[in-house]
């Protein structure tokens, strides 16, 4: 017993050493050379400023940009606390914002079905990505934004609409940050477009004034 | 359910197949200490771990010795993480500057680590620093699933051995399993997570400037509501990969990020998604062929195997179905799946899984007792989340958790040949070795503690107000919080339906006892049959003997664990999950 207890008190300290220190030491230090983009979690600049990681999700607001799902991770899209909604499939107040939710996109759109995607919160509260029907069904919106026709907006999905991994994994999907900036490449916002809110006017501005190619580090 | 949809998950079943072979020869060689080609760098690190430590790795065993340095082992080192958690802020890797962890929440998780149950009552990004997740958490999932690994093995020799009271050396066994399987595999894993975004650093946080800053309406604490402006996003970094991969591969499951493998950086694409499910199934899949292997009875270790997979696809296809449905109380929205969208009930699901990638890992992670999540269990529908509970009430044994798998079955397989020994009238036999009533004592006692835990600390959560006050989401559904918070906790498996608060005294100190009361006391007495079977003689196999091979014992398998379950929780599950769908398809909402 006695000695066991000494061994025990030896082997936790090595194997701590080992498992717990020299291996994720190694691994950053393979992971740094081998994929140093990824490992430090593909932060994109834009103008020498990072603006946001490509496969961490953002709030968009406006009707000039694609908006991503609901997102129950702190007031929306916040990384410090991620996490999905929790409410249970009868709770009220998961019903009630599906259909608040839902009344919204139809007055945007009327007449097409609303994709399940854009009205449910994901589990990280973080999901980069929407549906290729998600990002469809918001293209006339962000085609009368931007002044431009809906078939050149439809286009531009197409371009950035990822398939299932190696043709079979996961399902098909659009990520929305990506999207979004190249819609500010291709599509920049001019002065003849009216702006309408305060809130609105800021981010739009922002992103009227850089119009430069956005780079992934 | 898409055509798409079941080929990954028949992919994925076929992968699990195939490599229960490889797998499997390997684990026996290692602990039979035959060669294997990774010696030459291995065995000058091994001789270095028992100088150091003071282990003579040519003594044996009995299996009390056995189980008093395990349970010092555990003792140890959870202590130190304990330790690790309480200082944290005085300790290197933390760019962040946390603060030290509460002393009740610190104690809860060091507990749940230690079990390998991970139940997380805390989000990682805002509360470990590297230093902790790495050295303290990271190093917990290799310790535990090096005992839960070692322990099958033990219970195997029990059952190969006889006449004999050694049944092997706790220090070497667990040195063997963490250098020649945990580390070797987890290293190259953990690479090819970083290939697919899983990231491995240790810088500070970034923070982002927004390109399309928006307001919030915040309602402060005064109860005012005020509208904040956001502009930036802080992205939290760490050192993940290295403990993704042992996360997955040694059935922990606890999340360097709160929302687990349903965040991003923890699992990016569909393809490190099926890589995360490939490794929890691994080892458990492998260990059947170990069985087969070590006893001289391969076609046992395929007929167990068989039993495991059956209920697997059972879990998966109800899963997948209940989900796939969608939620009939959404109005005006379109939940089919179709070329362009995943569809179905996708609250608390990520559009990169849909719900067959998500289904898929809930089945896996709770017959498993791993209890990592890609998806939020709590709000899914009632029968699509009553999967996951089942699961874990089988008792994991459906593949199972490293090692806590293949021994709970095992447990189950002396109740069949018991049960089956008792139809024939006479004394059950399993692979030559009689079973006698000390046996099937033990295997009782390890299926009664889940369920006295279980059922125990649930009725007591569900009555009290300390317990009620912590349920978020009203109606049925909050019996089923309460039920599956203690099911994971018994079971070692940690995944939870989030919503229920679990961060207060009774909940981190309940769910702590229920986690080392259900590893425990199921470890002890598996322990104590591994000794009784060593100890026996071997009876010549007769034509009276019940074979525990083929598809009728299989099926007797599954029935017994079936009945188990069934007799024990129906009517738990009945006032939670069933009386839920039940309503949910009246219209009823809570």
């Amino acid at each position: 017993m006695k000695k066991n207890l000494l061994v025990a008190v030896r082997f936790t300290l090595v194997t701590t050493v080992i498992c717990g220190i020299l291996y994720p030491l190694a691994v950053t230090g393979l992971a740094q050379l081998l994929f140093p983009g990824r490992a430090s979690g593909q932060l994109i600049e834009r103008d020498g400023t990072v603006i946001g990681s490509r496969i961490i999700g953002q709030e968009f607001s406006g009707p000039a940009y694609f908006h991503s799902r609901p997102s129950a991770a702190g007031t929306g899209y916040d990384p410090l606390d991620s996490g999905g909604s929790n409410l249970g499939p009868t709770n009220r107040a998961l019903i009630e914002r599906v259909e608040a939710d839902a009344r919204k996109l139809h007055a945007e759109n009327p007449g097409a079905p609303v994709p399940s995607d854009l009205v449910t919160a994901s589990g990280s509260g973080l999901d980069p990505d929407i549906s290729p029907a998600g990002a469809l069904f918001q293209a006339p919106m962000v085609a009368r934004a931007r002044g431009v026709s809906e078939q050149a907006i439809i286009e531009l999905i197409h371009k950035h609409t990822r398939g299932r991994q190696f043709g079979f994994l996961g399902e098909p999907r659009v990520n929305v940050l990506e999207l979004n900036l190249a819609l500010d490449r291709r599509y920049p916002l001019g002065a003849k477009v009216k702006l309408s809110s305060s809130a609105v006017q800021s981010g739009m501005a922002r992103g009227a004034r850089s119009d430069s190619r956005s780079t992934a580090r | 359910m898409t055509a798409s949809g079941w080929f990954q998950i028949a992919l994925y079943l076929l992968v699990i197949f195939l490599i229960a072979k490889p797998v499997g020869i390997f684990l026996a060689r290692v602990f039979n200490r035959e060669k294997t080609f990774l010696d030459p760098f291995l065995r000058p690190v091994e001789k270095l771990v028992y100088r150091l430590c003071g282990v003579d790795e040519t003594r044996e065993m009995r299996w009390t010795e056995y189980a008093v340095a395990m349970l010092l082992f555990s003792g140890v080192s959870m202590a130190l993480l304990y330790l690790i958690e309480r200082t944290q802020k005085w300790l290197p890797l933390d760019p962040q500057k946390l603060p030290n962890v509460p002393p009740f929440l610190a104690f809860g998780t060091a507990a749940s680590f230690t079990t390998n149950t991970n139940w997380q009552a805390y989000g990682g990004e805002t509360t470990m620093s590297y230093l902790t997740q790495m050295a303290g958490l990271a190093y917990h999932n290799f310790a535990s699933a090096a005992v839960g690994i070692v322990l099958a093995i033990v219970l195997i020799r029990g059952i190969a051995r006889k006449e004999t009271d050694k049944l092997g050396n706790f220090w070497v066994d667990v040195t063997r399993c963490l250098l020649w399987v945990l580390l070797p595999v987890c290293f190259v894993a953990a690479l090819v997570l970083v290939s697919q975004g899983v990231i491995q650093n240790f810088h500070p946080y970034p923070s982002a400037q927004l390109i399309s800053p928006h307001s919030v309406q915040a309602t402060g604490a005064n109860g005012k509501t005020t509208i904040r402006k956001i502009t930036e996003q802080v992205i939290p970094e760490g050192p993940v990969a290295s403990q993704e991969a042992i996360k997955e591969f040694g059935t922990n499951g606890g999340g360097f990020f709160n929302a687990n493998s349903a965040h991003p950086f923890e699992n990016p694409t569909p393809f490190s998604n099926l890589l995360e499910m490939v490794l929890i199934f691994a080892i458990p899949s492998g260990l059947t062929y170990t069985l087969g292997r070590m006893t001289g009875s391969q076609r046992h270790g395929w007929a167990v195997w068989a039993a495991m997979a059956f209920l697997f696809l059972a879990a998966v296809t109800t899963a997948y179905w209940a989900e796939s449905q969608g939620n009939p109380l959404f109005h005006g929205v379109d939940q089919k799946a179709s070329a362009i969208q995943p569809g179905g009930n996708m609250e608390g699901k990520e559009v990169r899984f849909g719900d067959a990638d998500s289904v898929l890992f809930a089945a896996v992670t709770t017959d498993a007792s791993c209890g990592a999540v890609n998806s939020m269990f709590d709000s899914y529908t009632p029968l699509g989340g009553m999967v996951p509970l089942v699961n874990i009430m089988l008792g994991e044994v459906v593949f199972g958790g490293v090692g806590a798998g293949l021994y709970g079955m095992l447990v189950f397989v002396i109740l069949a040949v018991f049960i089956a020994g008792l139809m024939v009238g006479r004394t059950p036999e399993y692979l030559g070795k009689k079973i006698e009533s000390y046996d099937v004592k033990m295997a009782m006692l390890a299926v009664l503690i889940l369920t006295f835990t279980i059922l125990g600390f649930s009725a007591i959560s569900v009555v009290e107000p300390f317990g009620t006050a912590s349920i978020s989401n009203p109606g049925p559904h909050g019996l089923t919080q309460v039920l599956y918070a203690y099911t994971s906790s018994a079971g070692n498996n940690g995944s939870a339906f989030a919503g229920l608060e679990a961060n207060t005294p009774w909940y981190n100190t309940s769910t702590a006892v229920a986690q080392l009361l259900g590893r425990f006391f199921m470890i002890i007495p598996i322990l104590a049959i591994a000794g009784s079977l060593a100890s026996k003689k071997i009876v010549p196999e007769s034509s009276g003997t019940f074979p525990v091979t083929g598809a009728l014992f299989s099926t007797l398998l599954v029935s017994t664990i079936v009945i188990v379950g069934a007799l024990t929780f129906f009517p738990a599950l009945s006032l939670g999950p069933i009386l839920e769908h039940l309503m949910m398809l009246a219209g009823k909402m809570f």
